[in-house]
Order: structure tokens, then sequence, then C-alpha cells
């Protein structure tokens, strides 16, 4: 069998390569924002790790080593473009504005989503596996209907390619020509399921079924994933139908916090993909065509130190919410069996005292 | 400068408890913010705990090998920063001494709650009387919810049964439950038809060699699935054989009894289907199939059930055998057996004839492939060649391990112990 068609424009050994339909022109200036948001999203996603095994937060779904997918993508998007995550996309919250606070708020158990989404352009991270491609296709068909030129992303993992919601999906953005990507980050593993139990076809594969182009790009690689994004981006607002997008990369860390893949999986297998780490090589090409020197190298990774430490010391410090505010945000307007609830609420709370 | 204390928290969703694996550091060891200070291993996954503050271990407070409650301080630092102060903290951060827990409140994050004894003094409700349990109707109450659909619900409420009460038949609650429940009178409850004395009971402790057989047989009966086949026989020309046998030179000093008989019978059927002569070894996922026969013989001793083992029985002649099964009987009776001599057993005959029953259901002693139950030998009005007569017949069940062994194999083993003890001359053909 021919060996399946990858789009890579860096390699891991941070060599720039050609690929013969996608280009990236990229400044130096560029590059190093792109692996400042790089290091910066592992820095947080290293942090709240420790915050989840310290007791600071009930749950973490790791992003160590789906960066470059992450940022990738999420740097195509433009202002007012929708993204439609799972839970794990925290590079794309990164580069779409969201403050991590908020965003580990809902790990801590203190909200269930404490950011707007329409504020920045990035929905509420959705638990339900696959469900978020079905939300967005329909906003993405909203967006034909307003003849918005903003197109949508949908993020979902290669576990939920087997999901029901996903294919239907894929068949409604099909048919009626919705302005939706659909950014597949296969990391190879769904929990405990390795990819060859998802799948007999690559997964990029199952989009011409469906009736639209897929691609697989190298999810390690930021700028190949850049370039592809912004493509796939570009045609939505073109006019000319959803784009699967099968960026292939690795799950270097846990599923969850919850979850222990020495279980499972074998450790010379994530050593390999250590190898074909996404921050290494745009480190070692800044480096290694003098666009970078040790002194801003030194200085990101002192600029990820110092939001680490603040975001630790907002998330301890973080006070518990206002019961009040559950009355808040599910009707968009008030109405009296509301404001009774609330108040009996209210009274009921009232009548506790604390013993001393 | 202050001692902060690290308390286990919930790494997982909803775990209680966790076993401290190893620790990284000791008692005067210098910790840096998120360095891992040890491994724990709770139900679900073996991780690392990175230290929450920078500063001197001043104490491990639980030992590596413990397994501990969630919030249970494991070790105490003595923190010149605390956690929340590393480099470039915000100025308006609080300081993490001041916003750590309560000692008396396990947060709740996510799962499914905290365990009983882990929760603080509950918050009382102003003005509102403890309300006393008043049991309306019957029995024990269940925690946790009820499965019941909303008609019945408003019946049960309707009828003042409370649907906790209702002894669960394991479905959802059914109107019927909850009429039979609003019949029942609370003095039915109160009117318990039990009756015990203690001062007419003995209680033993389970220790030797009944700790041992209940070891043995639990550990066998809920490992091999294990299926019973059964014959009769006559053994009119075993009988005959046993007395021929006594006179003679060849079996002087040896006890000649149907049991060695059964043994030699049994023996060469197990060479001949060596395939019951085995061992299921789950760890290496491998049958084992023995090319030896060391046959244990199940005995009634005053210490209770030993099963002593005859080593290479296959390879023994018929006197060596007998005189080997009398000694081992004898040791055994006394109570002289040593372990070693029962251990290595690869098939087991048990002979519960003598205790004047016809069969039973042997349970395998562990890691064997079979055993054969000997009945007591009756008279027995018998159909033989064609006629009815008074013969000597015998039960013989045997058990095996159904796991490797299936039911036609188990079946021909035993109906050729059978077919020797009919007829006993091939038995003597081999000497």
């Amino acid at each position: 069998m021919a060996q399946e068609r990858l789009v890579q424009l860096l390699t891991p050994e941070g060599e720039r390569v050609e690929d013969p339909e996608y280009s990236i022109e990229i400044s130096t200036e560029e590059l190093k924002a792109l692996y400042r948001d790089l290091v910066m999203v592992r820095r947080f996603d290293v942090e709240a790790t420790a915050l989840q095994r310290q007791g600071e937060l009930g749950l973490w779904a790791q992003s160590l080593g789906q960066e470059a997918a992450q940022v990738g993508s999420g740097r195509a998007l433009e202002q007012g473009d929708y993204a439609f995550p799972t839970y794990r996309e925290h590079g794309v919250a990164w580069c779409k504005g969201v403050d991590p606070v908020q965003l580990l708020g809902m790990f801590r158990g203190v909200n269930h989503g404490g950011w707007d989404p329409n504020e920045n352009g990035f929905q509420l991270y959705t638990i339900v596996i696959g469900a978020q491609t079905l939300h967005a296709t329909g906003y993405a068909m909203g967006l034909m209907r307003d003849k918005s030129d903003r197109a949508v992303i949908a993020y979902f993992g290669d576990g939920a390619s087997s999901q029901g919601d996903v294919n239907e999906a894929f068949v409604f953005a099909s048919v009626f020509q919705a302005p939706v990507v659909f950014f597949c980050q296969n990391n190879q593993w769904a929990i405990s399921q390795p990819i060859e139990g998802q799948t007999r076809v690559p997964l990029y594969r199952r989009a011409s079924g469906f009736g639209f182009p897929g691609i697989r790009v190298d999810g390690n690689d930021v700028l190949a994933v850049l370039a592809v994004t912004r493509e796939a981006l570009a045609k939505v607002r073109r006019g000319e139908g959803p784009t699967f997008i099968e960026a292939f990369t690795y799950r270097m860390g846990a599923h969850t916090t919850s979850d222990d893949p020495s279980r499972y999986r074998l450790a010379s297998d994530l050593e390999v993909w250590k190898l074909k780490d996404p921050i290494e090589r745009v480190k070692v090409h800044l480096a290694r065509t003098g666009q970078a020197d040790s002194v801003f190298f030194a200085e990101v990774n002192a600029q990820a130190e110092e939001m680490a430490a603040t975001l630790r010391a907002k998330i301890i410090g973080m006070p518990d919410p206002d019961p009040d505010e559950m009355f808040a945000h599910v009707y968009a307007e008030p109405h009296a069996p509301l404001a009774r609830e609330r108040e009996e609420f209210k009274n009921y709370l009232a009548s506790f005292v604390d013993q001393p | 400068m202050a001692e902060q204390q690290f308390r286990l928290p919930d790494v997982g969703e909803g775990l209680t408890e966790a076993e401290i694996l190893r620790w990284y550091v000791k008692a005067g060891d210098e910790v840096t913010l998120n360095q891992m200070i040890c491994e724990i291993e709770t139900a679900k996954a073996a991780v690392e705990l990175p230290s929450p503050y920078v500063g001197t271990v001043t104490a491990l407070l639980v030992n590596a090998g413990e397994t501990v409650a969630v919030g249970t301080p494991i070790i105490s630092i003595e923190s010149l920063t605390s956690a929340g102060s590393g480099t470039g903290a915000s100025p308006e951060a609080p300081p993490i001494q001041d916003t750590e827990l309560p000692k008396t409140r396990t947060a709740v994050l996510v799962g499914y709650g905290v365990k009983e004894d882990n929760q603080g003094p509950r918050r009382h409700r102003r003005g509102v009387a403890p309300v006393e349990e008043v049991p309306s109707v019957v029995v024990e109450r269940h925690d946790g919810p009820v499965v019941a659909k909303p008609p019945v619900r408003k019946l049960a409420r309707d009828l003042g049964v409370d649907l906790r009460r209702i002894r669960n038949t394991g479905g959802p609650v059914s109107r019927g439950d909850v009429l039979a429940a609003a019949e029942k009178r609370p003095e039915v409850e109160l009117s318990p038809a039990i009756s015990y004395d203690a001062a007419r009971e003995e209680r033993l402790p389970i220790k030797g060699v009944i700790r041992e057989m209940a070891k043995a047989m639990t550990a066998s009966a809920f490992s091999a699935p294990h299926v019973s086949v059964w014959i009769k026989v006559d053994v009119t020309r075993t009988l005959k054989l046993v007395q021929k046998l006594r006179t003679e030179s060849m079996f002087n000093g040896v006890r000649v009894s149907p049991l060695l008989i059964v043994a030699a019978a049994f023996i060469k059927a197990v060479s001949e289907f060596p395939k019951i002569n085995a061992t299921w070894d789950e760890a290496t996922q491998e049958i084992i199939i023995r090319g030896y026969v060391n046959l244990g013989i199940a005995a009634a001793t005053p210490r209770g059930l030993l099963v002593p083992v005859i080593h290479e029985a296959d390879s023994m002649s018929l006197p060596k055998l007998g005189s080997a099964l009398m000694s081992l009987v004898d040791t055994a009776r006394e109570g002289r057996t040593l372990p070693e001599e029962m251990k290595h057993g690869t098939i087991t005959i048990t002979n519960i004839g003598v205790l004047g029953v016809d069969g039973g259901t042997p349970i395998l002693p562990p890691g064997q492939g079979g055993i054969l139950a000997v009945g007591q030998i009756t008279d027995t009005a018998w159909v033989h060649k064609g006629k009815i007569k008074i013969r000597p017949v015998c039960e013989l069940t045997l058990s095996f391990d159904h796991r490797m062994i299936d039911g036609e194999l188990g079946s021909r083993v035993v109906a050729r112990v059978a077919q020797l003890l009919n007829d006993p001359r091939e038995l003597l053909a081999t000497e």
C-alpha cells in the first residue's frame, strides 16, 4: 500500500520542506509568536495537571503533545469565526483569547464553563463525545441564512469519529454545503482504545464518502496545520463546503488525570512520538536559521513561568460561586415562576445556621 | 515561614483512598514547587504527586505501603513561600494558607461525594425541630434512589408509605409492593421468632487443618468449574480378586482392600487418558499435563481431612501400591502425616464408602484435574446375565475441572474405572 499523504512543512528535525499543494509565507515575528503560543499552552497544561494532582482541580484533560494541532488551527481562525471545542482544546481557547483562569473554573467545579461563548467565538467545552459537531453544523447553517462570511470549526477526536452525531453532522454539512471545517485531532487513542480499533481506513478518507474533501496533516507541525486550516476556512468562506482535516498527532499524556495509560500502551510508543515533539522542531528551526537566540527562548520561558504562577494563585484563590447565580443564566428573560423559585431557594439557604 | 500540610487529594473522580507506593523525598529535603514528592496508587491509576509548596520537608506523615483516606495529611513542609507566590505571582493573589480548605471540609469537586465519616459538622436548619423518624411501615431502609414510576410514587404518598422502606426485590417498586407495605402492621416486625442461647453454643476457632481445608476448598470450588459424573458397577469380581490376593505370598504383610483395586483401576484409567491428569495454570495460561501419577488419598483423620499423596503411583506394582497405601493411611490416621507428604498430588481418590454413603460430589484438591469418590459396596438387586441377582454394587463419582476436561473425557475415565472393577483381569495382566 502506498504511504498515506501527509502534509508537512516543518520536519521533526526543524527543516522546512515543500508540499505540492500547501505553502506558507511566514515572517520571523509570526513564527516567534507561534513558538510563544506553543510554549505558553504547554506550560498552562503542565500547571493545570499539577493543580489537579494537588487537589485544586477535580479533573484535567491534558493537551500535552497536541499543541501544534491546536495552536496551528486556532491561529488560522479569524475574528468572528466560531470554534466548537471538545474538552481538550486548551490551545484553541488560548488563541481565541479565553482567560485560562476561566477555563480552569470549570475543572475546579466552580462553574459549568465560565466564559461567554460569544465574546471570543469559543463555545463552552462539550463533554458529550462528538455532540459539538452537530452544534457546529447547525450554527454554520444558521450563518448561511444570515449570509455571513464567518466560518465555523468543529473539533473532535479519533474516538468521536465513530459517533453517530459526528456522522450525522457530516451528512448535514455536506448536503447543505455548510461553512464548517471538521478538525479531527487523531491523537491515536480514544481513552484506551487505539486507532486500529476505530477505523480500517485512514480517518481523512472517510470524508469522501460523505462528499467533501479530507486531508491528513502532520498535527505536530504548526506551520502545516496553519496552512491547511487556513485553506479550508477560505474554501468555507467561498461557499465551497466543508473540509475534513485529520491532524495526525499523539496524546502524550493520559486521557484525563483519572486515567493511567501505562496500563494499556507501551512506553516505547511515547518515546517515538517524543522525537516528533511539536515545540522542539520550531525551536530548532528558529535557532538554526538564526531567527531567534537563547535570550528569546529564556524570555518566553520566563513569561510562561509567570503565567503559571499567576494562574496558580488565581485558581487557589478562586471563590465559590454564589448559589443565586444558577438562576441567572438559564432563561434569557426573567419571569415570575423563576423569581418565585429564586426567592424560595434564597430563604431555604438562609434557614441554615453554622454549627459553632 | 509556616508549616504546611499537604492532604491526600482525590486524583481521580470520586476516589476515597489511595496507597502511598513510594516517597521520593525524606524529612530534611528541600522541595520546589511541583517537584514530584511521591507516587500513589488509587483504584484507577498509579500517579505521582507534585509538591504544592516550596520549602523543607519536616515529616512524612504516612509510610510507603500504607493506604489512607482522601483528605489525610501525608507530608508536612516548612514553607518559605506559599505555592501561590512563585516567580512573578500577581500581588493581589492571596497566599495559599489563607485559602486552604477548612480542616473540617472535604472538597467534592466532581464524583460521588465524600465518605460519611469524612464530613464535618453538618449545618443545622434554624427553627426546625429535628424530626423523629417514625417508621410508618415495615422493614429495612435502603440508601440511594428508589426506582418507582410516578403513579406508584403518588400511591405511596397517599398511603403514607415510605418507598425507601419497602423491601426491594431488585426491580422497580410496584403498586403491589406499596399496597402490601401499607397493609403490614408494625407489630408484625415486633414479634420476631428468633431464639438463641449463647450458653448452648460452642464457638471453635478456625485454624489448623480446618483452616487449610477451608482455604483449599474455597479456592478450588470458586476457580475450577466442577462437573461430576457417576456410574454404578458390579464389583463381584473385584471382591473375588481381593480374596484371592490376600492368600498370595506376594501380598504378605499387605492389607489388600477393595480400595487397592480401585486405586489400581483409577491409575490405569488415568494413564490411558492422561489429559485428566492435568493442572490449569492460570498465571501462564497453560494446561500442564502430568506424565506421572501422584495419587492423593483423602483420609478422614482425628485432625480432620488430610490428603496424603503416593508419588509415582503409576510406576508401582500392585503389591507395592498396596503397601504404600497401607502405610499412608496408617500414618494419616495416627495424625503423623507431614505437610510435604500432602503436596504435589495430581489426582485423588476419596473413599467415602467407608462412611456408609453411596456417592457425593467431591471438590477437587486445588490444582488437580480430577477426584474420584468411591461409594460403599452394597448388596443390590442387579440384572446379571438377564436375571435379577443380588450382587455387590458400588457407585463411583468423578468430579473434574471443566475448564480443561470436557464431559466426554470425564465420562470415559469413570466408565473405564468401572469397567476395570467389573472385570479386573486386565489389572493383573500388567503385573
